[in-house]
């Protein structure tokens, strides 16, 4: 399958500065968690976990409901603070943030919602512009922006609709291009693909990749859906000078490490590795969520 | 959670949200064409429910009250009954209530679908204020628009008086209007202006409180909806009590 790559590279094919990082970003987590534990009244929602996402990785985050995977994503967005330990963001400790320093942290981060969480009173366009509407950026250069995220998106059909009148995987595509605008070097996935048709599920899941190997950018992406565990796992994008983006096959020509799979059971981390040890491991609570049985 | 702790828990709350949207005032962005809209939906959208409940309260006051009048041959005091009732407060806990009614119950709906759908949520991760955004401009609306409306439905109960009053009983104009000025003193309008800015406040922030605390899908919206109309029509209700008496001492007492 392949895709018109959006204009985030120059004429002659290179990166764009913003999308390269120094040796000392890559050395530094974007996302780390250290010994983070929370509880709602007698409820233990995380215990202790530690865990860190390098810059341009994809951490997949499996579990059932209840494990703690959504609260993890609710820590990295500053909306809850933990109990006890850090959530650190690019080396910084922002569990000590007041709301408005994290309104600025939130700006560098991505966050798409299981449903889109589109604004139902804003059209398409100002749901993709509202990042920029509310910095008060020119029209001009909003509209430019947000015509650039609906093709990365292949939705520039869709650009006057209103929410109301996207199917479930445009809404949610809609969301992407939302959460992309300002390039946030941390995009955030809550269960994407949840009650999506495979072909839909497998396009968000190729955005993610699209993401992750071609504008580096560091995401959590929790899911229940094996699927997206093989495709995140399995494939990577390419994008050749034309700019048309391809997926090819991990294994045949390098292996692919920048994507690993944790596994979160009663606010514990039960396995943290990737997805062939996680396939392999022997312990029946994993089994049985693979398999289902 | 027993009631009293439930009480205290929402009223700290409640206090909480009116500093963060006040806070919300002190810098950009301000939101002025979002604070232009809700004047508009809450104002202007209001204006006619508020009219007619105005005009028909000024109506029966007059049905009500002329026969008495009549009977003790004070009828041309018809139009100092009516203001006064209607200035002091009928007028605005009247306007409150129906502005509880029509505007209360749609921003605790608004919001409260907003929640559960995830739209606040999103406002919080691409870094917007919900109440810098949400809460402020509708506090503002309210606070602006009520005291108006409260005006437009004494006006026209004013005049639903009047035009009852000759219609039905044959008085004429000029003595009704005459006991209207004669019976109004300005400590009751500015009473009148002051109570509607109090219940603005008081329905502006229960309905965004109830509407951002909504939990627990579309029922939860209902839920909260019910909530904030019966909770803002009640503390109207006994805030118009304890207004009326600070403002009957600061004016020293009730006048004739």
């Amino acid at each position: 399958m392949t895709f018109e790559a959006p204009d985030i590279f120059g004429a002659n094919g290179g990166p764009q500065s913003e999308y390269e990082a120094t040796l000392d970003e890559r050395l530094i987590p974007t996302i780390e968690f250290r010994d983070v534990e929370l509880a709602f009244d007698e409820q233990v929602v995380l215990n202790k976990i530690s865990f860190s996402v390098r810059r341009g990785e994809t951490r997949i985050v499996l579990g059932g409901s209840g494990s703690g995977k959504s609260t993890i994503i609710n820590l990295i967005l500053g909306l809850i603070k933990p109990d006890a330990g850090q959530v650190l963001i690019d080396g910084l400790d922002i569990t000590e943030l007041d709301d408005q320093d994290m309104m600025r942290i939130r700006k560098t981060i991505g966050m798409i919602f299981q449903e889109g969480a589109l604004f139902d009173s804003l059209s398409v366009y100002d749901n993709v512009a509202y990042r920029l509407h509310e910095e008060g950026v020119p029209e001009d250069e909003v509209e430019h922006e947000v015509l650039r995220m609906l093709r990365f998106i292949n939705l520039e059909e869709a650009i006057d609709k209103m929410p109301i009148e996207l199917s479930g995987g445009m809404r949610r595509r809609v969301g992407i291009a939302r959460a992309l605008v300002g390039n946030p070097n941390i995009v955030l996935f809550d269960e994407p693909t949840a009650g999506l048709d495979p072909p839909t599920a497998r396009t968000i899941c190729e955005l993610a990749i699209k993401l992750r190997d071609i504008e580096d950018v560091s995401s959590i992406f929790v899911t229940h859906e094996m699927n997206n565990l093989e495709y995140l796992s399995s494939e990577y994008a390419v994008i050749e000078r034309s700019g048309d983006v391809h997926f090819e096959l991990a294994g045949k020509t390098f292996c692919l490490t920048n994507t690993s799979v944790m596994m979160l059971r009663q606010g514990n981390i039960i396995f943290n590795g990737s997805e062939d040890d996680l396939r392999a491991s022997e312990d029946p609570y994993i089994k049985r969520f693979i398999r289902g049985k | 959670m027993n009631p009293i702790t439930a009480f205290i828990f929402e009223l700290q709350e409640v206090t909480n949200l009116l500093w963060r949207s006040i806070k919300g005032l002190r810098k950009k962005p301000r939101y002025f064409r979002e604070i232009i809209y809700q004047i508009d939906y809450i104002g202007v959208g209001s204006f006619a429910i508020v009219v007619l409940t105005g005009f028909f309260t000024g109506g029966v006051i007059i049905l009500q009250s002329y026969p008495t009048l009549e009977y003790y041959g004070a009828q041309s005091n018809a139009g100092q009954g009516v203001a006064t009732a209607l200035i002091r407060e009928l007028g605005p806990v009247l306007t409150a209530l129906m502005v509880a009614g029509r505007v209360g119950s749609a921003i605790s709906a608004e919001l409260g679908s907003m929640v559960v759908s995830q739209q606040i949520d999103a406002m919080r991760a691409l870094g917007t204020s919900p109440v810098r955004k949400l809460v402020t401009p509708r506090l503002i609306a309210l606070l602006i628009t009520l005291p108006l409306l409260t005006v437009g439905a004494d006006l026209f109960g004013l005049i639903g008086g009047g035009l009852i009053a000759r219609e039905l009983h044959g008085l004429d104009m000029n003595v009704y209007i005459s006991s209207v000025r004669t019976g109004v003193k300005i400590q009751d309008l500015i009473g009148g202006i002051i109570k509607p800015v109090f219940f603005g406040l008081i329905i502006g922030l229960i309905s965004c409180y109830k509407g951002l605390s909504t939990t627990g899908g579309t029922v939860g919206v209902g839920e909260s909806t019910t909530k904030a109309v019966v909770a803002s029509s009640i503390i109207v209700i006994i805030a118009d009590f304890f207004l009326s008496k600070v403002l009957q001492t600061l004016f020293g007492g009730p006048l004739f």
